[in-house]
C-alpha cells in the first residue's frame, strides 16, 4: 500500500512539474501575472509530492519490503540499518528518485527564499527547474520505477554489494547529487536570463551563491569517493580516473571555472556570453555524469543494448537538454551586450585564464573517458584509456594554472601590474626554492618531477597568505589596526584565501603519495616480521571472527619502529553471508606526514598469510586540502553579500541612507 | 585596448591553449592507448613485443597455481578456442576465480607468456567484463543470461 501512495504521489508530482513548467514560462512571457504566480506553489507542491515518494521508498526499505522489485535486488532483511537506509539510492531506480528529490528541494528553496528575486526572474528559472523534473520524472516513471511488485516475493533479499557497505560510501551519493543537482540552479538561471535577453551584475549575484553551494557538495562528494577507494578498495590508490570518477569530475573542473567567471560579471559586467556557455556546459556534464554512471553506459556502447528503452530515453533528453539550451544560446548569446574593457595582465584577465585552462583541461578529460564509447560505437575496436592518458594531457595543463593562480589575485582589476605581483610574491618564490632544495635533500631516490610539485604546492600556500597579510597590511601598521581590518575584510576574501590554500596542500598531497609510496608484499606465518620505511611489522596471530552479516579473517600485527612499539594493527578481509564476495578492510596508521598501511588476504594453507603493506606519505593532505577547500566554500557563502537574500539588507540600509539625506 | 584588439587576443590564446592541448592527447593517445584482445586474436594476430594490451577471458579450470613465493601465480585465459600463458606477481583481486571472467593488463614476452602487470578488480560477483562477454559471444561460448 505504501509503495502504490509513493508510486502515485510521483505521478502528481510530474503533473505539477508539467504546470510548473509551462504557465509560469508562458505567463512571464505575456505578462499574464496570474500564470506566473503559480510558480511557487507548483514548485513546493512538487517538493511535497516527490518527498512523500522518497519516505515510501524508504519505509519499503526499512521494514524490508520483499514485495518490491527494488528491495530484493539491493537490501536483505540481516543488513544493519545505516545500509538499509543507504539502499535506498545504491541502485539504479533509487538514485534517480533521490536526485528528482533534491532537485525539487532546491527548486523549493527558490520557491521559499526567493522573495527577493523579480517576480518574472523567479518564475522563469522555477519553470525551467519544472521542466528538468518533467524529463527526469517521466524518465522514473516510464523506464525505471522503484516501485515495481514481484508476483511472488522471495523470503529475503539479494542484499547491498558489500564493498557499498560503508559509511562513507552512504553518504557519498547525497552529496555528490546535491553538487551535480545544484549546477542546476546555475543552469536554470542562465536559461531565463537567455529567455530575458537580460544578463547584470544583480543575475551574478544570484547565481554566484547557488554555484558555490553545488561546488562545495560537490568537492564533499568527490573527496569522500576518493577516501574511500583509498580505505576500502585495499591497495591503497586514492584516485584511478575510472570513467566513474570523470563523470563526476569535469563537472566539478567546469563549476570551479563558472565560480570564478561569475565574479567576473559581478564585479565588472563583462564576459557575460561566456558564463552563461559555462553554466550550460557544467549541469551538462552534470546529466551526463548522472546517466552514464547508472546506465552502465561507458563500460560498454552494449550495456545500452540490454535496455534500448532507457538508452533511448537517455540520448533523447541529453539531445533536448543539451542541444535545446545551445540553441538558445547561440540565438540570444550574441545580444548580450559586455560590459568594461580590461587589459590581459589584470584580475580579468588572470580568470580568464583560469577559465580556459580549467574548461581545456576538462575537454581533455572528456574526450580520454569518452573516445573508447566512440571508438567502440564507430569500428568495434575495443580499447582503454587509462591513467597514463590523463596524466600526460591533465598535468601538464593544470602546471600554468597553478603557477598563475598565485599571482592573480594580487592583479588590480581592469589594468594589473604583473611586476609589482611579482614584486609581492618574492617571499613565496623564495620559500618553494627552499622547499624544493630541502626536498631534495630529504629524498634523494624519488623522482624530479616531486621537488617540483612540493615547491608549487608550497607556492600556493605562500601566495595565498602572502595576498591575505597584503589586506591586512600585515607587519606595516599596528597589529591591533591589522586586526580591526581583518575583522572589516569581507568574508569572501578569507573563503578565497582558504580555498587557495586548500589547493596547495592538496598538490603536496598528490606530490608525496604519487612520488614516495613504498610497498612491501610477501606471505608472512605468524611470528615472523617485515620492515617498511621506519616501521617493523610483526604478524602476532590471525584468527576468525564473526561481524553482523560477515565473518572475517582478522590479523594482528605489532608495529614497532627502532625497536620501540607503537601500536597494533589489525587489518581483515571479510566474507559476507549473503553474497560469494569477499571485501579487504585494511588497518590504516594515520599520522601527519605518512600513512601506514596494512592488508591481510587469504591463508595459504600452509600456516602462511598473504599480507601487503604500504607507506603512503602525505596522502592525507590530500582530502585535508579538499575540507580547507571546502571550508573556504562556506566561509564565503556566510558573506552577506552572498546571502540568498542579499539584496534585502540592501533594502534594509537603503531608509537609512534616505535618512542621512 | 579596443574590443575588438581584446577579442582578438583571447582568440588567439585561446587556439593556442587548444593546440597544445591536442598536441598533448594525440601524443598520450599515440603511447598510452590499451587495446583489448582475446586470447583467440592474440594466436592468431603477430604482435609488436613491446606493445601492452589487454587480454580477456575466463579464467581456465585447474589452471591456477602460486609460486613457491606465494606472491607470484601462474593460470591461463581462455576463450575456449584458445588459451594464453599469463604470470602476474602481485595479489589477486578478491574475485578472482577459476571459470570467471578476467581482464589482464600487459605485455607478451619473447616465448608468447602474457606478463600481467596488472589484473582488473571488479566489484561484483555478477559481473562480466563487457569486452570478455562479447568475445566469448564471439566465439559461441557464450552461457549467459541472455
Amino acid at each position: 500500500m505504501v509503495a502504490e501512495i509513493g508510486h502515485y504521489a510521483l505521478m502528481l508530482a510530474l503533473v505539477l512539474a508539467i504546470v510548473q513548467g509551462t504557465l509560469p514560462l508562458i505567463g512571464a512571457q505575456n505578462g499574464i501575472e496570474s500564470w506566473v504566480a503559480v510558480a511557487r506553489p507548483a514548485a513546493l507542491g512538487q517538493l511535497f509530492f516527490i518527498a512523500v515518494s522518497f519516505a515510501a521508498l524508504t519505509y519499503a526499505f526499512v521494514v524490508s519490503d520483499f514485495t518490491l522489485t527494488a528491495v530484493v535486488a539491493n537490501s536483505h532483511s540481516a543488513k544493519p540499518m545505516l545500509y538499509k537506509i543507504s539502499g535506498v539510492w545504491g541502485n539504479h531506480e533509487g538514485s534517480l528518485l533521490l536526485w528528482i528529490l533534491i532537485l525539487a528541494m532546491f527548486g523549493g528553496a527558490v520557491a521559499a527564499f526567493g522573495r527577493n528575486l523579480p517576480p518574472y526572474l523567479r518564475a522563469r528559472v522555477l519553470s525551467v527547474q519544472g521542466l528538468i523534473g518533467v524529463g527526469f520524472l517521466l524518465f522514473i516513471l516510464l523506464t525505471s520505477t522503484p516501485f515495481e511488485r514481484l508476483p511472488n516475493p522471495p523470503l529475503d533479499g539479494n542484499g547491498l554489494n558489500p564493498l557499498l557497505q560503508d559509511p562513507g560510501l552512504a553518504i557519498h551519493p547525497p552529496f555528490l547529487y546535491l553538487g551535480y543537482v545544484g549546477f542546476s540552479m546555475a543552469f536554470s538561471f542562465a536559461i531565463a536570463a537567455l529567455i530575458e535577453g537580460r544578463v547584470d551584475p544583480a543575475w551574478a549575484r544570484w547565481v554566484r551563491p547557488w554555484t558555490l553551494l553545488a561546488w562545495c557538495f560537490l568537492t564533499i562528494g568527490i573527496a569522500l569517493g576518493s577516501w574511500w577507494a583509498y580505505y576500502e578498495l585495499g591497495w591503497g590508490g586514492w584516485w584511478f580516473w575510472d570513467p566513474v570518477e570523470n563523470a563526476s569530475f569535469m563537472p566539478w573542473l567546469l563549476g570551479t571555472a563558472l565560480l570564478h567567471s561569475a565574479i567576473v560579471v559581478e564585479k565588472r559586467d563583462t564576459l557575460k556570453a561566456w558564463t552563461i556557455l559555462l553554466a550550460i556546459l557544467t549541469f551538462s556534464l552534470s546529466l551526463l555524469g548522472t546517466f552514464i554512471v547508472r546506465s552502465g553506459v561507458l563500460t560498454s556502447v552494449h550495456a545500452f543494448a540490454t535496455d534500448p528503452e532507457r538508452g533511448v530515453f537517455i540520448l533523447l533528453f541529453l539531445a533536448i537538454v543539451v542541444g535545446g539550451s545551445l540553441l538558445l544560446f547561440a540565438m540570444r548569446g550574441p545580444a548580450l551586450r559586455s560590459g568594461g574593457l580590461f587589459s590581459p595582465i589584470s584580475r580579468e584577465g588572470a580568470l580568464v585564464l583560469n577559465n580556459m585552462l580549467l574548461t581545456t583541461a576538462c575537454a581533455t578529460v572528456l574526450l580520454g573517458t569518452l573516445y573508447p564509447l566512440f571508438l567502440d560505437a564507430l569500428t568495434g575496436e575495443k580499447v582503454s584509456v587509462g591513467p597514463p592518458y590523463f596524466n600526460a594531457t591533465f598535468v601538464p595543463l593544470m602546471v600554468p594554472l597553478f603557477v598563475a593562480l598565485a599571482a592573480g589575485p594580487m592583479m588590480a582589476w581592469k589594468r594589473g601590474d604583473l611586476g609589482a605581483a611579482m614584486a609581492r610574491l618574492k617571499f613565496a618564490f623564495a620559500l618553494s626554492v627552499v622547499v624544493a632544495l630541502g626536498t631534495w635533500y630529504l629524498r634523494t631516490g624519488g623522482p624530479v618531477l616531486a621537488i617540483f610539485g612540493m615547491a608549487l604546492g608550497v607556492w600556493l600556500v605562500a601566495g595565498a597568505l602572502l595576498e591575505w597579510f597584503a589586506r591586512l597590511k600585515l607587519f606595516t601598521i599596528s597589529p591591533a589596526d591589522s586586526w580591526r581590518r581583518l575583522r572589516g575584510l569581507p568574508r569572501a576574501a578569507h573563503g578565497m584565501t582558504l580555498a587557495h590554500i586548500g589547493v596547495g596542500i592538496v598538490i603536496m598531497g598528490v606530490t608525496g603519495v604519487e612520488s614516495w609510496t613504498e610497498e612491501q608484499a610477501k606471505v608472512m606465518r605468524p611470528g615472523e616480521t617485515i620492515s617498511i620505511g621506519q616501521y617493523d611489522l610483526t604478524l602476532k596471530g590471525a584468527k576468525t571472527v564473526q561481524g553482523p552479516n560477515y565473518s572475517a579473517l582478522r590479523g594482528t600485527f605489532d608495529v614497532s619502529s627502532e625497536g620501540e612499539y607503537i601500536t597494533t594493527m589489525e587489518p581483515e578481509t571479510r566474507s559476507f553471508t549473503t553474497s560469494t564476495m569477499t571485501t579487504t578492510e585494511a588497518a590504516i596508521r594515520p599520522t601527519l606526514t605518512s600513512d601506514l598501511y596494512a592488508v591481510i588476504g587469504d591463508a595459504d594453507g600452509k600456516g602462511g598469510y598473504a599480507t601487503r603493506f604500504y607507506v603512503k606519505p602525505l596522502v592525507h593532505w590530500i582530502w585535508a586540502g579538499c575540507l580547507i577547500m571546502v571550508i573556504g566554500g562556506f566561509v564565503s557563502l556566510s558573506d552577506r553579500r552572498h546571502r540568498v537574500g542579499a539584496p534585502a539588507a540592501k533594502r534594509k540600509s537603503a531608509p537609512l541612507k534616505e535618512a542621512k539625506a | 585596448m579596443t574590443r575588438k584588439r581584446r577579442r582578438l587576443y583571447l582568440v588567439l590564446f585561446g587556439m593556442a591553449l587548444l593546440g597544445v592541448a591536442t598536441a598533448l592527447m594525440l601524443n598520450a593517445f599515440s603511447d598510452n592507448l590499451v587495446f583489448f584482445h582475446t586470447p583467440s586474436d592474440v594466436t592468431a594476430k603477430s604482435f609488436e613485443q613491446d606493445r601492452r594490451f589487454r587480454l580477456g577471458g575466463l579464467v581456465e579450470e585447474e589452471s591456477v597455481k602460486k609460486a613457491e613465493d606465494g606472491m607470484t601465480t601462474h593460470f591461463r585465459i581462455t576463450d575456449h578456442d584458445n588459451a594464453i600463458k599469463v604470470v602476474f606477481k602481485g595479489s589477486l583481486p578478491d574475485l578472482f576465480r577459476e571459470g570467471q571472467g578476467v581482464v589482464a593488463e600487459g605485455k607478451l614476452d619473447a616465448s608468447g607468456v602474457f606478463l600481467a602487470s596488472e589484473v582488473l578488480a571488479k566489484h561484483d560477483e555478477n559481473y562480466m567484463p563487457p569486452e570478455v562477454a562479447d568475445a566469448l559471444k564471439k566465439s559461441g561460448q557464450w552461457k549467459g543470461d541472455e
